[in-house]
């Protein structure tokens, strides 16, 4: 048991000075996908069922190849971003630290894999 | 980790039935949460019935006509019974509000009453509100000025004093904190509603000369950051007023500070 008084306990080690860039870049990347996400679905949806060389001629073409890279981009970050928050919420203590870098590995592992494909097939 | 089940020590059990008032017509039962720290038992819900002819029309007027005629034991905070001490928040019929401006006929069946979700139960609908307090003493609700006194008064504006309007009414019952699951899993550090909607009422004061610094002292992802627009504690607000609209203004002038 601690003696410590409760303006001590409220106060805790003070504010972090941080925290609005996170919440800034979680608006600016859902904004980025409010016009992402349907360019997405109409680009991809475009060529479904198409066969792999159709697939592949088509995301040749820039606009569909850009517009995908920046979705899986944005909407991993976005994710990443909004997984975070939510580990913050439940989670506390070292599980809560380890599973934030667990999660930010996830993230940027599946996006970059996801734009190494993508590069792949329009280059 | 958030704890989503209660404790052992915490489960309620069934209560005492307390015999019906004889020769009443119009009887009414109320589950009443009851726990004492005397006596190492289990929290209970004991059932009570009151003769609603012989009653006052708030929920507060049944508690004190219980307290009085049948269990002197029952045990609540009261203090004005007209919506301004903030006293008697409790959890009645799943809702955080003041007893005392809670109409019986704004509840259906059965009257259920509970202290305040989630906070340390002191004793019966008593909640143990210390940090609650604390927090909102952290948030520094005076007016801070670094300029010499004036002669008179510090002068504000019709327009400026307009401002602190909905928020200046609050009374800190606590029943928005409690009814915020953001509050519920992380109160150590998040500052909850009630606290974060008087910073802002100090913040937007155009007498105060701290509001850098005030603003710096809520720059935190717990102390400010855990409010997610839930919004429970404007739904839940006995006196009307809109915290999630104030702790949105906050946030929109941090992003103001940064871009």
């Amino acid at each position: 048991m601690a003696f410590l008084t409760d303006r001590k306990r409220a106060v805790g080690w003070g504010a972090a000075k941080s925290g609005t860039e996170h919440a800034w870049s979680m608006k600016k990347s859902s904004v980025a996908l409010l016009f992402l996400i349907p360019l997405f679905v109409f680009t991809f949806g475009a060529v479904l069922g198409d066969s792999f060389e159709e697939v592949q001629a088509y995301y040749a073409r820039p606009f569909p190849a850009i517009i995908a890279a920046l979705t899986l981009l944005v909407g991993f970050k976005h994710f990443n971003d909004g997984f975070q928050v939510l580990i913050e919420d439940y989670v506390h203590g070292l599980w809560g630290k380890v599973l934030i870098l667990g999660m930010t590995c996830i993230s940027y592992g599946a996006a970059a894999v996801g734009i190494f494909a993508i590069a792949k097939m329009a280059l | 980790m958030v704890q989503l089940t209660l404790p052992k020590n915490s489960t309620m059990r069934t209560g005492k039935t307390w015999p019906k008032p004889e020769g009443a017509t119009n009887v009414r039962k109320f589950s009443i949460y009851r726990w004492s720290p005397d006596d190492g038992e289990n929290p209970r819900v004991d059932t009570y019935f009151v003769d609603m002819d012989k009653c006052g029309p708030m929920v507060l007027d049944a508690l004190i006509k219980i307290k009085n005629e049948i269990d002197p034991t029952l045990t609540f905070r009261r203090s004005c019974r007209e919506g301004i001490c903030g006293s008697c928040a409790m959890n009645i019929d799943g809702i955080n509000t003041l007893a005392c401006i809670y109409g019986l006929d704004e509840i259906t069946g059965d009257v259920k009453i509970y202290p305040l979700p989630h906070m340390p139960v002191v004793r019966d609908l008593i909640p143990d509100l210390t940090h609650f307090y604390a927090q909102h003493a952290s948030i520094m609700p005076w007016l801070e000025t670094k300029t010499n006194r004036p002669a008179k008064e510090w002068k504000q504006s019709i327009e400026d004093r307009k401002k602190l309007d909905g928020l200046y009414e609050c009374v800190m019952c606590a029943s928005c904190s409690t009814s915020c699951p953001s509050y519920w899993w992380n109160g150590d550090r998040y500052l909850g509603p009630a606290a974060l909607l008087h910073a802002y009422r100090w913040i937007i004061d155009s007498r105060d000369e701290a509001t850098g610094e005030r603003l710096d002292e809520l720059e935190d992802p717990f102390k400010l950051y855990r409010c997610h627009t839930i919004m429970n504690c404007t739904k839940t607000c006995p006196k009307g007023l809109n915290p999630a609209k104030a702790i949105a203004e906050i946030k929109k002038m941090m992003v103001e500070r940064h871009v």
